[in-house]
């Protein structure tokens, strides 16, 4: 399926959000929304994906 | 005391735009700032080890929610700062002009409200209007962050009167400069007035030499927090001379 991760359209096989975050390799510390709502860690696995889903994972970075 | 921690230094310092994460590490411990401020952006890699450099500098962590235009968009940021930072804190910022970066004090409000109500400790960064603060703490907030002046500006504090009239509006609410910070008196400034922290970033990070730059501002905020302790005098518009006038020798 396709979907938009980080601004990107890629074409995954994940059905999930935890497996999409192992199939592109995320790991540590990181964060996630779909289509703009938070989706928090615990509920990762058992969020199931849809195409056209906009997927964003951010990570601790340098700020003011 | 913010939100009951007691901070063992006044200064918190941004972690951006450091020539090096050695430099930025440095500026930290010769500073000795009490807490650092961070954010969240995409992951492309850095992340991982950018968290690990700064949970080893062992100070407060305060993310924020840059850039953030809506208050949908800064309450989602806040909940996953929440989650990757582990924080109940949060530096708010809602902005509402692409130039000066003007907080929406509208949106600011509201976004304050409902991230109050779901356990955050916000940190809104504001303007240095009264009623706004008012709104703000009615909403929940327990601490002010008035700008100085345009985020990395350096241009100080733009309006004294405005930021004086905020200390004497809310003696008990912890207030913070938070933006426009340029130089070490700029935030000495700042303390001299009672506020009770000083944030700021670009001033540091974008100096010459920013470790000795942090240095220097931990310095004045340290002189002008015990010159706001020590009870300054008063302007006066004439002299009045220092050395006692009776007792001089008559010579001419």
């Amino acid at each position: 399926m396709k979907i938009v991760l980080n601004g990107e359209t890629r074409d995954v096989r994940a059905e999930t959000l935890s497996d999409l975050l192992l199939e592109c390799g995320f790991s540590g510390r990181v964060a996630t929304a779909v289509n703009e709502d938070f989706v928090p860690s615990s509920l990762r696995i058992a969020h199931k994906l849809t195409d056209g889903d906009r997927v964003e994972v951010v990570a601790p970075m340098q700020g003011g | 005391m913010f939100y009951g921690i007691e901070l063992p230094n006044p200064l918190m310092l941004g972690t951006a735009q450091y020539p090096s994460p050695a430099i930025l590490e440095q500026a930290f411990r010769e500073s000795g700032a009490a807490v650092a401020t961070v954010s969240l952006r995409r992951e492309t890699g850095a992340g991982q080890t950018f968290w690990q450099m700064i949970r080893e500098l062992g100070v407060l962590i305060l993310p924020n929610t840059a850039g953030c235009h809506t208050v949908k968009e800064a309450v989602t940021t806040a909940h996953m700062a929440r989650e990757v930072f582990d924080t109940k804190w949060i530096k708010l910022e809602l902005i509402g002009h692409t130039d000066s970066l003007q907080p929406d004090v509208f949106q600011l409000v509201e976004a304050a409200r409902i991230l109050t109500e779901d356990g955050f400790e916000v940190f809104p960064y504001t303007t240095d209007d009264l009623i706004v603060g008012e709104r703000l703490l009615e909403a929940g907030c327990e601490v002010l962050m008035p700008w100085g002046a345009p985020i990395g500006s350096g241009r100080g504090l733009n309006n004294e009167y405005a930021l004086r009239s905020m200390r004497a509006e809310f003696p008990e609410t912890p207030l913070v400069v938070d933006a426009g910070i340029g130089l070490p008196s700029h935030a000495a400034h700042a303390m001299e007035l009672g506020y009770d922290a000083v944030l700021l970033n670009t001033a540091v990070a974008r100096a010459g030499d920013p470790v000795l730059m942090a240095k220097a501002m931990a310095q004045a905020i340290h002189a002008g927090q015990l010159a706001h302790q020590a009870d300054p005098i008063e302007a006066r518009d004439m002299a009045e001379p220092s050395t006692p006038v009776v007792g001089k020798a008559f010579l001419s």
